[in-house]
């Protein structure tokens, strides 16, 4: 059996099994912020959220919020530039990281 | 009554394990809402299964190599029926592609002559392709559909090729656009004309329509700045889960996971709306249904055990019919609800 299963996303309401209320409080905050139109709409929310589930590379979600950005009306094209965003960031912020190795290259007399 | 012994007696791709795994009319008790017929108001007649195309979502089973046409005596028979009925004010002709069949302008024209708002569930490619079989020209049709005020729907799932060319076929997109530029120098989706040009969006695959208004907001802004085309109005519509769609989503495994969604997205306030409550739905050999999708599935409607037919048309004992459930309805009922002119709700 895969460490993942893909049915496993229709049970994650277990998780409240041991602590009930706290699992209410999240849905309740998860599905405020992500259900619902705001200052951002439902479309704008779930390729958001498509980009962060690469990022952390969260399967369940992927899966979801691949589903959730189509009912929404983007297009694999929007979707896949949320992807090259989170891509991207995930670049920028590992090369962001070269100035601490210049910081240790100085303190090494290296730099 | 001589029409009914010719009339087909099978249930063909009625699935009954479906409906007792998908039950909707437990889920209308379970909702304690009804689904009863108001009137008709509409008359909606399939009078071709023959098509220039072959569309992955089509519940028709559409494509070029289809040979189902209404004769001429049924397309009488419905413009009889047209006459007798004030109440019913719309035809709304649908296919395949109805312009394929050779009374479809007669048909119009005769619909028209009697006051009746006339819709066309055209596929916009027609226009330029002809007929599959014969070769002849459909190039008249913008002119056609002008003359006699006529409603034009017409199906586009996208406003982008990808989408598009997916479900519709290689190279439809670009046609589409090109049919959909004439129709809009025929006059059609421009203010003041009076020239109604609807477009039908349906998913590509196993998920439910966005919702109506901001996509139609999407493929407004869109279509214009890129191809400057003007139309009135987007219907959403959810994919039925029967023949075509349904065996594709069998293939790719997705069949179980698409009737949950549908079930689990069952909305009392869809109910209302839906289509079966306010049409009938008429087959090439005049057999009645209660919906479109009901009459692809062989599900005839009955009187007293009694076949009815557009040759036994009784008003009275068909807005008097017991509406036929199966597991299908579940995609007129899912989210914001799902029509013949898009959501319910």
């Amino acid at each position: 059996m895969d460490y993942y299963d893909t049915k496993d996303l229709k049970r994650f309401s277990e998780v409240g099994k041991f602590s009930e209320e706290l699992m209410k409080k999240f849905f309740d905050y998860y599905n405020s912020v992500t259900a619902e139109d705001g200052a951002l709409t439902k479309r704008e929310k779930s390729l958001i959220a498509l980009a962060v589930a690469h990022a952390k590379k969260c399967p369940y979600c992927i899966d979801a919020y691949t589903t959730q950005c189509l009912e929404t009306g983007a297009d694999p094209e929007q979707m896949t530039e949320a992807v090259h965003v989170a891509a991207s960031m995930e670049a920028g912020i590992t090369l962001i990281h070269g100035i601490q190795m210049h910081n240790a290259l100085e303190r090494n007399g290296a730099l | 009554m001589a029409q009914l012994t010719v009339l087909k007696q099978d249930y063909g791709t009625y699935d009954r394990d479906d409906d007792e795994r998908y039950n909707f009319p437990e889920a209308l008790r379970k909702h304690n809402v009804e689904i009863t017929p108001g009137s008709i108001e509409t008359l909606q007649i399939n009078i071709t299964k023959l098509c220039n195309q072959a569309c992955v979502h089509c519940h028709v089973d559409s494509s070029p190599k289809r040979t189902e046409q209404m004769e001429l005596r049924t397309v009488e028979r419905c413009i009889e029926i047209l006459t007798g009925h004030d109440s019913i004010k719309n035809l709304d002709i649908t296919g395949g592609a109805p312009e394929l069949n050779p009374h479809f302008d007669y048909l119009v024209t005769a619909a028209r002559k009697l006051g009746k708002h006339v819709m066309v569930r055209h596929n916009l490619t027609v226009t330029l392709d002809g007929h599959p079989v014969t070769g002849e020209s459909k190039a008249y049709l913008p002119q056609f559909y002008a003359q006699n005020n006529v409603e034009v729907i017409s199906s586009l799932p996208y406003y982008q090729e990808y989408f598009t060319d997916k479900q519709r076929g290689k190279g439809v997109f670009e046609k589409s656009i090109e049919s959909i530029l004439l129709l809009n120098e025929a006059g059609y989706g421009k203010e003041g004309t009076g020239l109604e040009l609807n477009f039908v969006y349906n998913p590509v695959g196993a998920f439910l329509p966005a919702a109506q208004e901001s996509l139609e907001a999407d493929f407004k802004r869109e279509l214009l700045s890129k191809y400057g085309i003007t139309f009135n109005r987007l219907y959403t519509i959810t994919n039925m889960p029967i023949n075509r769609f349904k065996e594709q989503l069998k293939r790719i495994g997705a069949y179980e996971d698409y009737m949950e969604k549908l079930l689990n997205a069952f909305n009392p306030a869809a109910v209302e709306g839906v289509m079966c409550r306010s049409l009938v739905s008429v087959s090439h050999d005049g057999r009645i249904y209660d919906c479109d999708f009901n009459q692809m599935l062989d599900m005839q409607t009955t009187s007293n055990g009694i076949p009815m037919t557009v040759f036994n048309f009784d008003f009275d004992e068909l807005t008097g019919r017991r509406i036929m459930f199966g597991s299908h309805c579940f995609g007129c009922t899912a989210g914001s609800g799902s029509s013949c002119g898009g959501s319910t709700a």
